[in-house]
């Protein structure tokens, strides 16, 4: 399997510049824009002229968009557009939690898989294993043992994401530990702890960041391909994918069912990936390749 | 060399044994009786007890491991919860939509992905290589079964010109197979060609600044042939690479469309073994998938040794 290219970190000054500039760009403002309003949208569902997301209504099912409903009824006469706003919550909860969880243990893992070789071998090799089962499929299988919930769902997207944290983290404490400023440390009696976290840690900061940017993303994905498969948060929670899993039934007769809250994901997807590969090409334009 | 296939070969076993290792403690980590998430919440105790008995769940977890490992071994992947058929017929029985809806996918990808990467290297920093780009980012973030209806409202439904749904057998004729297929592969192959794609073109223009690529130039060659020639053969190991890892995605992505077009393949079968909890069922395939993920990047690595000479092992 293909190693991790090595990272080193730049030069602060010069950084920050790049990124405001980068930033500043139209695609990655359309991105931040679109960002926010996902944000207000998961904050403010309540009062954006939503109705209660879960209220059945069963002389309104499946209808076309109209003034009262504006992206129509689903088979319950659930409103879809208050589905759709509350979903955003759900999608956000997830992309967060899992990027923050996956980060922070693939952090930890990662510095003593680099600093101590005792720990490596038999680290490397558990993530090996980890990497070899498709994402998706290690996480149906969690899910679908663990029961169906929002904490079991996080914990199942977690886990297939954190052995590419780890071999970046890695890599990244492999190539400095050798730098004299870190042999300098060790040498004067620094432990280990302080020498991880004063020396090691602060290197694999920039490259985490664009690393939590797309993991960020592919869990907001998984979360929609879970609930689509069936497998997912449980139906009464309004998320994005439970709303297509129930709208495929009818897609002929409603498309708008599954292909709403799908531009939705999309939209907020593609944000997040755009700026992803805005922060990497600012922070570590070194790490051009995603593996 | 073949030294270098044998050892790489053997690299294998300690994957898949961790692999096992993972599925295996996955059951019997999670919280609960297996017995009891196997048999359902309305089991009774006699049920249990006979679903611990036959399963074996009676014995200490290391010997669990040990048997359920030489049953492995001796090929028999156990038995299905619902259906009481042996999971290797399963398998077998469900393989042809899988493998076919693969290959077709990589073969589509391939062909469309490496010159779309060729064109953006070429084209570097102008409309064309922001295009390809574009459609690259956007490949990644939509979802695949957002594109399979996307796909199946406005050429199925809309046009008519291909089947809602399901799946023909080759046996049934090649046209009605490949008409089966055609909207599957597209909707699959999005993500595909954008990771290919996206790896093609940086590799491209990496190769595009050495100094050969400057002496093919210099000594007067075409653009296309200097592209084609020179750059594309040593841009390959990367592409190569990024086939092989992308296989992953692949996978996940098999699981998916074949629940939006209703094709009858092994991705259905681990959706049918999730949602009725058949253990062995999912046990097998997250075992087949993943031996399948980590023997194509085996054939990957080998490949390496073919596409640059420089490689020795």
């Amino acid at each position: 399997m293909a190693s991790v290219p090595s990272i080193s970190d730049a030069s602060g000054a010069s950084q920050q510049s790049a990124l405001s500039q980068v930033l500043r760009s139209p695609p990655v403002a359309i991105a931040l824009a679109v960002l926010a309003a996902s944000v207000i949208m998961a904050v403010f569902a309540p009062w954006l002229n939503t109705i209660d997301p879960v209220q059945i209504d069963p002389t309104q099912r499946l209808k076309p968009p109209s003034a009262e409903h504006w992206l129509g009824t689903d088979a319950y006469g659930r409103d879809v557009y208050s589905r759709v706003i509350y979903g955003s919550r759900v999608s956000l909860v997830v992309g967060v939690s899992v990027a923050v969880f996956s980060i922070a243990a693939g952090l930890v893992i990662g510095v003593i898989a680099g600093y101590f070789r005792w720990a490596d071998a038999i680290i490397m090799r558990v993530m090996d294993g980890l990497m070899a089962i498709p994402g998706v499929l290690l996480a149906i299988a969690l899910v679908s043992l663990s029961g169906a919930s929002l904490t079991t769902v996080i914990v199942a997207i977690t886990i297939p994401e954190i052995p590419r944290v780890v071999r970046l983290v890695r890599g990244v404490v492999l190539s400095v530990r050798n730098e004299p400023y870190v042999e300098a440390a060790i040498s004067l009696g620094t432990s280990p702890l302080a020498v991880m976290i004063r020396h090691l840690v602060p290197n694999t900061v920039a490259p985490l960041i664009v690393q939590g940017t797309y993991i960020f993303a592919s869990a907001i994905l998984t979360e929609a391909i879970l609930s689509f498969l069936g497998a997912g948060v449980p139906p009464e929670i309004s998320s994005w994918g439970n709303i297509m899993a129930e709208g495929r039934s009818f897609f002929q007769l409603i498309p708008g069912l599954v292909l709403y809250p799908g531009a939705v994901l999309s939209l907020l997807v593609l944000s997040v990936n755009v700026l992803g590969d805005a922060l990497r090409d600012s922070l570590d334009p070194r790490m051009s390749r995603r593996l | 060399m073949l030294l270098f296939v044998l050892r790489r070969t053997l690299a294998v076993v300690p994957v898949m044994a961790m692999v096992a290792v993972i599925v295996f403690a996955i059951l019997r980590l999670t919280p609960g009786d297996p017995a009891a998430i196997i048999a359902g919440d309305t089991a009774t105790a006699e049920q249990l007890e006979q679903i611990r008995r036959s399963m074996g769940l009676d014995q200490s977890i290391p010997r669990q491991f040990v048997m359920w490992v030489g049953q492995l071994l001796r090929g028999d992947l156990g038995v299905s919860l619902l259906s009481g058929t042996p999971v290797a017929d399963m398998i077998l029985q469900r393989m042809g939509p899988s493998l076919a809806l693969a290959l077709s996918t990589i073969t589509l990808s391939v062909l469309v992905a490496v010159p779309l990467g060729i064109l953006a290297a070429w084209r570097q920093g102008r409309l064309l290589d922001r295009a390809v780009m574009a459609f690259s980012v956007l490949g990644f973030s939509i979802p695949v079964f957002v594109i399979g209806y996307v796909l199946i409202l406005a050429f199925s439904i809309g046009l008519g010109w291909f089947p809602v749904q399901g799946y023909k057998p080759p046996s049934e004729g090649i046209w009605p197979f490949a008409r089966s297929l055609a909207l599957p592969t597209v909707a699959l192959s999005t993500v595909y060609i954008a990771l290919i794609a996206r790896i093609a073109r940086t590799s491209i223009i990496e190769v595009m600044g050495e100094d050969f690529i400057r002496t093919a130039r210099a000594k007067g060659l075409r653009e296309r042939a200097v592209l084609l020639g020179h750059a594309l053969r040593n841009a390959a190991v990367p592409i190569v690479t990024i086939v092989g890892v992308g296989v992953a995605l692949l996978i996940s992505g098999v699981v998916v469309t074949e629940s939006v077009f209703n094709l009858p393949g092994l991705g259905r079968l681990v959706v049918e073994a999730v949602l009725g909890r058949d253990y062995p069922v999912i046990q097998a395939l997250i075992l087949l998938f993943s031996f399948i993920y980590v023997f194509i990047n085996l054939v990957v690595d080998v490949l390496y040794t073919v596409f640059d000479p420089r490689i020795r092992y």
